[in-house]
């Protein structure tokens, strides 16, 4: 963003100050005027994005806040107009969205949903934000995804990762971008059974709540439609930092193969502490000892090191991705941030785009023509190759990538390759697939609000 | 006035006055001048002012009168939220049911852990109540959360499904928390010239309440009971040689200051209808005792103003991006401009807690009696002023030590 | 049997932590009576000692290199440390890649120093103040202290990892008659153990063996008096503070391999090392270490299987629910002196 614009940006808020202090005092009840919640009425329209900024995900929220901005920028016409010039649909014309400029604001989750949806509430009842997007844990996307659909007003999701957000607790006004655990799990069975075997005895290790366990039971399931036995499924307590009376009972379990089901922190030290263990340098059953993380991110396997040398784990996004969206994301962010995007930031970036496209083609702001404009909608062209978003969960169904720790990286950036890109139809799922809350899982109706 | 003395009752009209008028007072800013970032007067933040302050008003009656350190009431503040949710799960979305419930679940849980707790005094009897706390946290998180037993719904949070049976939910009822129909989200807004002023029937049903709380609160601490606390605060030696058992005085106000929080749980629901577990972890417990102290311990205002400060920063101050500091500064000249964002973005949007514990410090070293010992100091300093013989009268309540 | 034998190395290991950090906390409550809410910061500022060093001694020279590219596709920026440069490839690497060792050199002064500093600066001011105010401001420097790493080093955790020569586990079951592979341990536990083991032994010697730990003693026991026979009293304990701010940062470096260190560690430990101490007895320090290496182990062997399907959740709560039974049986915990902290 450059400098000169936001002055100019600064004196034409001062002038309207100026300018409502000299007309007379109109009163009047604004509620009743509008047809949705926060209808933008001015030249320009407010999204909030709502990140961790404080406690252990903070790092992860920065970069997702930086892709927002990113987006808003190509959004607004500036900067190099990103994944506009590759995007299949052409309704976003980089004039901000139905002509209003874009503008946001931000908020604090403290991954905790409490506070995001405290944040959340400040965007929507303070600031007028007509959509919310971002955030870094399961827990959050439902709670705040929740809140908008009581609000009335649209959230796209950031990072989250349990089966429940667009499974039992899938909301009309909500919409994830992100894949699954079962995803996950789908996408990594066939790759971990063609590296190892299928003949393997598997030990999990699981962050004791609700993300952890939907993640567990896709892990297994898929594992075992596959032949691997497992051995045992531990819960860790989320408050554990150190993993070694929960590894050393691995050794002598008879598993050949131990999964982390952790996230974050957990992850790292789960995984550094199994490392510490000598467990890859083990045989078992005579086979070599692995490890597999079944969610990867870029910050977890900078903070976990050398650790991850040779561990498989699946990932929405990678950087490495070689289709024209994801080069020019790249380029864009590249450039301006110096250094490649996350797949959080890819999700949120491509989330804030996804959305300003379905305003323009529904022409209008309010978010049942939005849900409806982005049902069923097939695009390309933002970083993840062809990709639907299902109308019946409102869940995006994409290649999925099967990620390993490099053994050289030749820089920060390369720690994980791409081992393999997984097809979509591998993935795909029944809307009422029972780990999704089955039957009984509804959208419900979308809500406009007031 | 209504049993209380002029000063209190004074006091009580300020609270009032503050409580009533808070959409006015806390928007003093043009919704579209660049100060709006200060505004505070929306719904949520609102409603937090007083729930909180209701929250440490009780946490107050334990600590600022017997000078026991509970560092576990958050956990009663939990109670009272999964109570009052699974009131609406059950019954449906009036508001009623779930808070008198959440009083009760609370007190009883206050009973238990207080029966025990109570048995140790001084770090002993904190450590105690930090590990019932932790306990219910860790079990809300986690243990109770399995799908056999679902009774918190664990990190998502407790929340009301379509399938929840809600037998007295009536298609005419919102579909929302609602006090006999009215809308707990019902907003009014009036716009006046350039400001925009935001009327919520939710907070003003928090607000009745805190300012009833804040009522009992006087009367206990004018109370012989109060006096009675006080004594065991000031030598619990000597009460036991009159012969006097502190031990079921000291449970009473643990559990009134148990039940206090729950109803600030309850109220937490009641104005949005989801209970996480992370509202009875450690860090919640002790953000109650910081805003007793940092307002003013044992006195009767300074637990609500330290309420409303910390929320006002946690709310406010974590807004505050980088975006925003460049449209304030940008009067200046571009160096400058860069330099003043430079200067002051470590302490706001993600640097909030910077800030946080700045103040803190600050507030301790300097004002010991904390806010309200700030605001004594500042109106001594106005009347020695104006005349130079009445100095030492205390303005606020006299703090219990 | 091998596993009680590995669960309890593990809670030995765990239990090294807790005890160091409740050691420090128990010097400066019994010396200075203070209740020290900084001192899981100081934990961590030790941890970031060893990355402060990593990265120092990582300082590199900047050249491009054209027949590599970057991730845009510009020329590859190549690093190589000074150290590299100044003693050659071989050592260079050896140096940086034994930095967490360095780091105790180094964390040692600069602990002394942090701890005299926060005692002269801020906390010599709250003697006279009530345990509340302590817990308050002690508590504010904390949340200053890892914000303001935070902001230098990020949230995310630092790979910190030990020497190449110490990684790696070593089988100890070999050792003693078991089958191999049944009893590995890691290096690096081991010696976080005994290094603790052996820090614990100097603390206590020197507080018994030498005329500064006697007068020290005397002043934990009767400070006024020992007032009044001349001695600065006040000094020693401020070197008491440094001492105590050394153990919690060495505490931290040597912690850095075991868990890559981020800035809140400090405040993932504070609570319970209070639990440790008062399990302990406040103001005994036998008792805070005892407690340490106790609520270590208990929670080991409360993580198998075996327990938690015999209790489910059993792992959660462990500590908490021996902190409750400890207290209710024992008034002042293990050890724990009358009066002290129970007013």
């Amino acid at each position: 963003m450059s400098k000169s614009n936001l002055t100019r940006r600064g004196l034409l808020r001062n002038s309207a100050i100026a300018g409502a202090g000299i007309a007379m005092p109109t009163i009047f009840t604004a509620s009743s005027a509008a047809a949705y919640t926060n209808e933008p009425t001015g030249s320009s329209v407010t999204l909030g994005f709502n990140v961790p900024q404080t406690g252990p995900y903070a790092d992860e929220g920065s970069d997702e806040l930086l892709a927002q901005q990113l987006a808003v920028e190509h959004l607004n016409g500036e900067g190099d107009g990103g994944c506009l010039n590759t995007f299949t649909s052409k309704a976003l014309k980089g004039n901000g969205i139905l002509g209003k400029k874009v503008e946001f604001v931000t908020g604090d989750t403290q991954t905790k949903s409490d506070a995001a949806r405290a944040s959340a509430k400040s965007m929507i009842e303070k600031d007028g934000a007509i959509m919310i997007n971002g955030g870094s844990s399961s827990g959050v996307a439902v709670a705040v995804q929740g809140l908008c659909q009581e609000a009335g007003v649209i959230f796209m999701a950031g990072l989250t990762h349990a089966n429940d957000t667009t499974g039992k607790d899938r909301k009309a006004n909500g919409f994830r971008h992100f894949f699954n655990a079962y995803m996950s799990g789908a996408a990594l069975a066939p790759v971990l059974a063609n590296e190892m075997g299928k003949d393997r005895r598997a030990y999990h290790l699981t962050a004791d709540y609700n993300w952890g366990w939907t993640q567990e039971e896709s892990i297994v399931a898929s594992t075992e439609a596959l032949g691997w036995e497992t051995v045992n499924t531990v819960k860790t307590p989320l408050a554990s930092t150190d993993f070694s009376s929960y590894i050393t009972p691995v050794l002598n379990s008879g598993a050949d193969v131990l999964v982390l089901n952790h996230y974050g922190g957990n992850m790292v030290n789960s995984l550094s502490n199994a490392i510490q263990f000598d467990l890859l340098s083990k045989q078992v059953n005579g086979k070599d000892f692995k490890i597999v993380v079944p969610l990867y991110s870029e910050l977890m396997a900078a903070g976990a090191g050398e650790n991850i040398k040779g561990v498989l784990g699946s990932m929405n996004y990678n950087w490495q991705l070689d289709n024209e969206g994801s080069k020019q994301f790249v380029k864009s962010f590249g450039e301006k941030y110096g250094k490649p995007p996350s797949n959080s930031a890819q999700t949120c970036y491509a989330q804030v785009l996804l959305y300003a496209d379905a305003c323009e083609r529904a022409g209008t702001f309010n978010p049942c023509g939005v849900v409806e404009a982005l049902e069923g909608f097939e695009f390309d062209g933002l970083g993840n190759g062809p990709t639907l978003y299902r109308a019946e969960d409102h869940q995006c169904f994409k290649d999925v990538l099967v990620v390993r720790g490099a053994q050289n990286p030749t820089n920060a950036y390369d720690t994980l390759e791409i081992v393999e890109i997984t097809p979509v139809d591998q993935v795909t799922y029944a809307p009422n697939h029972p780990m999704f809350g089955g039957d009984d899982a509804t959208l419900g109706e979308c809500n406009p609000g007031a | 006035m209504l049993g209380l003395n002029k000063k209190d009752f004074n006091l009580l009209l300020i609270v009032m006055a503050l409580a009533l008028l808070a959409p006015f007072l806390l928007n003093p800013f043009p919704s579209d001048s660049g100060l709006a970032q200060f505004n505070a007067g929306y719904p949520d933040l609102m409603q937090k002012f007083v729930i909180f302050g209701i929250f440490a008003i009780g946490f107050n009656i334990l600590f600022g009168l017997t000078g026991y350190l509970s560092f576990g009431h958050a956990a009663f503040l939990g109670v009272g939220s999964y109570s009052c949710v699974w009131m609406f799960k059950l019954l449906g979305y009036n508001v009623l049911p779930g808070i008198m419930l959440s009083v009760v679940t609370s007190g009883i849980f206050a009973y238990l852990i207080g029966i025990v707790s109570l048995r140790r005094s001084g770090i002993y009897f904190s450590i105690l109540t930090l590990a019932f706390a932790q306990m219910s946290f860790a079990l809300a998180y986690s243990v109770l959360s399995n799908p056999k037993f679902n009774l918190t719904n664990g990190e998502t949070g407790l929340q009301v499904y379509a399938d929840d049976p809600q037998i007295f939910h009536s298609a005419s009822a919102p579909d929302l928390p609602h006090l006999f129909g009215l809308s707990m989200r019902a907003t009014e807004k009036l716009q006046i010239g350039a400001w925009e002023f935001q009327f919520n029937a939710g907070y003003y049903l928090c607000a009745i309440i805190m300012i009833a709380m804040f009522y009992l609160s006087i009367r206990i601490f004018r109370s012989p009971f109060g006096m009675m606390l006080r004594a065991i605060k000031s030598n619990n030696t000597r009460m036991n040689y009159t012969g006097l058992n502190a031990r079921p005085y000291t449970l009473a106000a643990f559990v009134i200051s148990g039940m206090y929080a729950g109803l600030a749980g309850g109220l937490l629901s009641a104005m949005d209808p989801l209970a996480g577990a992370e509202r009875m972890q450690w860090t919640a417990s002790g953000e109650v005792v910081l805003m007793t102290i940092l307002g003013g311990a044992g006195t009767l205002i300074g637990p609500v103003l330290g309420s409303g400060l910390i929320k006002y920063f946690e709310n406010i101050f974590s807004k505050i991006n980088s975006t925003v500091l460049h449209n304030w500064f940008s009067f200046l000249p571009e160096g400058l401009e860069d330099l003043m964002v430079t200067l002051i973005y470590p302490f706001v949007g993600k640097g909030w807690h910077l800030t946080l514990g700045v103040m803190f410090m600050l507030i301790v070293i300097f004002l010991p009696g904390g806010l309200v010992e700030g605001g004594q100091r500042v109106k001594r300093l106005f009347k020695r002023r104006k005349s130079s013989d009445t100095d030492d009268e205390a303005t606020q309540s006299t703090p219990a030590e | 049997m091998d596993a009680i034998i590995l669960q309890t190395l593990n809670g030995l290991d765990k239990g090294s932590a807790y005890a160091l950090i409740a050691l420090g906390l128990t010097l400066i409550f019994g010396t200075l009576g203070v209740v020290n809410f900084a001192h899981g910061a100081l934990f961590m500022i030790g941890a970031f000692c060893a990355v402060f060093l990593q990265r120092l001694l990582s300082l590199s020279t900047v050249t491009i290199d054209e027949t590599q590219k970057d991730f845009l596709g510009n020329p590859l920026k190549v690093e190589t440390p000074y150290v590299h440069n100044w003693f050659g490839p071989e050592t260079g690497a050896a140096i940086i890649d034994w930095s967490v060792p360095l780091a105790i050199l180094f964390a040692i002064p600069v602990m002394i120093a942090v701890g005299f500093i926060m005692e002269r600066g801020l906390i010599k001011h709250f003697y006279k103040r009530p345990h509340a105010d302590q817990i308050l401001v002690t508590f504010g420097l904390a949340i200053v202290l890892q914000e303001v790493i935070k902001y230098f080093y990020g949230a995310n955790p630092i790979p910190t990892p030990a020497p190449d020569a110490l990684a790696g586990a070593v089988d100890l079951g070999t050792l003693v008659g078991f089958d191999p592979n049944v009893i590995i341990y890691p290096y690096w536990r081991l010696i976080y153990f005994f290094f603790a083991a052996l820090i614990i032994g100097a603390v206590f010697a020197f507080l018994q063996f030498t005329t500064f730990g006697m007068v020290v003693r005397a002043g934990m026991a009767d400070r006024e008096t020992v007032g009044l026979l001349g001695i600065d009293i006040d000094k020693r304990f401020t070197i008491m503070f440094g001492i105590a701010a050394a153990v919690a940062g060495l505490a931290g470096v040597m912690y850095t391999p075991i868990n890559p260190p981020n800035y809140h560690m400090g405040m993932d430990f504070l609570v319970l090392s209070f639990v440790v101490v008062v399990v302990g007895g406040m103001g005994s320090l036998p008792g805070a270490v005892a407690a340490g290496f106790l609520l270590g182990v208990l929670e080991s062997y409360a993580s198998t299987t075996w327990a938690t399907t015999t209790i489910p959740g059993i792992n959660q709560i462990i500590i908490y629910l021996v902190a409750i039974i400890v207290l209710l049986t024992r008034p002042r915990g293990l050890m724990g002196k009358k009066g002290v902290m129970e007013e």
